[in-house]
């Protein structure tokens, strides 16, 4: 089956419907899929519910959904600088989830793996825990969270091959590869697309099984915050 | 004369011990990285998926694949690698993480820790902080000893809401250091060059032992 296609648009032709849920990997704006999000920027979809680590930036990112009243909903963990994204919240037009990083980070790979629920010590105590079960192993309270599923996952990855093999780079990986695991459908852009065989097959950080649809893309990998170091003069 | 934040950084840094896998949080726990002792061979963690985190780039070795938990550019190491967000707190949940120096808005006397949320103001997030304190097996925080208004920070139980319950072991502040038996209670172990005992007290709501090394 071909899952290679030309552009973003064409990728998502026939994913797109109101009030669907959107797993969007990235953490910041590093490792994010620009190009997808463009495309629903630019689709007539709306009321969406987004699970992403953060939220972009005012015009980029997810920050570009935020802008034309697209998302409905975003479970994070932290929404940073994000002045539209503040200006919907306190108005009561945009609905806020916050988890805690590590256990969004673990909702979305118990979704991919099946599993609905699981026990972490994240959050015992505090506002997090409030309405959920709680146990006790080994004499540690647990609080019970629940596996996450989209019905489409976006991702961005370094290099794929037709197959929908993937390879990230550096901390782009980040969200990816496990919410790549979690969509009904998974479409993947990566920067090159590359023959067969190319990549090693011992180095591939997400399995072709998980990836549905696939393109390349130009990406600008807008830096949050440039922090250099000056080199010493002699 | 207390601490200022680079006194507050290079005496957290004595807590680093040689071949520990330590995470720092944003701010003055930053600056410790600055003060790692000679001799000691530590490996930084950033929880968006690097083990062996090196300094800031130069100007042309810039990397936007390449940044740290606070979004801020940076460089690999020789000994780094690279990983998932659930390997990342699969690592820090799972208790593979030495030691975490972070800030803190309040501290209890009991080890309870608040800094992701102010009621009535704008909530960005708890980020990972929340993994972070539950998980890692070692929690130091730096923070000045009161607010900028001159409220006490260390108190008898957090008024702000809790980032994590019982998970404070030593808090490092411009006045000196206490160390937190979680959920007993707390003892003043040093004290800043030249602050006084009293000063402490004057500041401080919570109870505290008082045992001067």
């Amino acid at each position: 089956m071909e899952k290679t296609f030309k552009d973003a648009r064409s990728a998502l032709d026939g994913l797109l419907f109101d009030g669907m849920t959107i797993m969007a990997g990235g953490f910041g704006l590093c490792g994010i899929p620009e190009n997808l999000i463009l495309a629903i920027r630019d689709s007539g979809v709306k009321n969406l519910t987004v699970i992403s680590n953060n939220a972009g930036v005012d015009g980029f990112g997810l920050g570009m959904l935020l802008n034309t009243r697209k998302v409905k909903k975003m479970i994070s963990s932290y929404v940073g600088e994000n002045k539209e994204f503040e200006r919907q919240y306190l108005s009561g037009e945009l609905e806020l989830e916050f988890n805690p990083q590590g256990t969004l980070a673990e909702r979305c790979r118990a979704g991919g793996a099946g599993v609905p629920a699981f026990y972490t010590k994240t959050g015992v105590g505090t506002l997090i825990a409030e309405g959920k079960e709680h146990k006790v192993f080994n004499g540690e309270t647990y609080i019970m969270e629940t596996g996450l599923v989209a019905d489409l996952s976006i991702v961005k990855a370094w290099k794929g091959d037709p197959q929908g093999n993937l390879v990230y780079r550096k901390t782009a990986r980040n969200f990816n590869p496990m919410m790549a695991t979690a969509g009904k459908t998974t479409v993947a852009e990566v920067e090159e697309i590359v023959e067969l065989g190319s990549l090693d097959p011992d180095c591939i950080h997400t399995a072709g099984i998980f990836v549905q649809r696939l393109i390349q893309g130009e990406h600008e990998k807008r830096i949050e915050q440039r922090t250099v170091r000056q080199r010493e003069t002699v | 004369m207390p601490w200022d934040r680079n006194q507050m950084a290079a005496r957290a840094a004595k807590e680093l011990k040689d071949g520990f896998y330590v995470n720092l949080g944003i701010g003055i726990p930053t600056l410790v990285a600055n003060y790692i002792p000679e001799g000691v061979d530590v490996t930084l963690q950033s929880e968006n998926g690097m083990l062996g985190m090196g300094p800031f780039p130069y100007d042309d070795e810039v990397d936007p694949d390449l940044i740290n938990a606070g979004k801020q550019t940076i460089t690999e190491l020789r000994r780094t690698s690279y990983f998932s967000s659930a390997d990342s707190f699969g690592m820090i949940r799972g208790g593979h993480i030495d030691l975490l120096i972070l800030g803190a808005m309040e501290v209890s006397e009991k080890g309870d820790l608040a800094n992701w949320m102010i009621p009535g103001k704008m909530v960005k997030g708890m980020g990972g902080a929340m993994d972070l304190v539950a998980g890692v097996k070692r929690v130091v925080v730096v923070m000045d000893h009161a607010s900028k208004s001159g409220e006490p920070k260390l108190l008898h139980e957090c008024a702000l809401p809790l980032t994590g319950k019982q998970v404070v072991d030593m808090v490092i502040s411009n006045l000196g250091v206490f160390e937190i038996d979680r959920g007993k209670g707390m003892t003043l172990i040093e004290l800043a060059d030249g602050v006084t005992l009293d000063e402490v007290k004057a500041q401080t709501e919570a109870d505290f032992k008082v045992a001067l090394r």
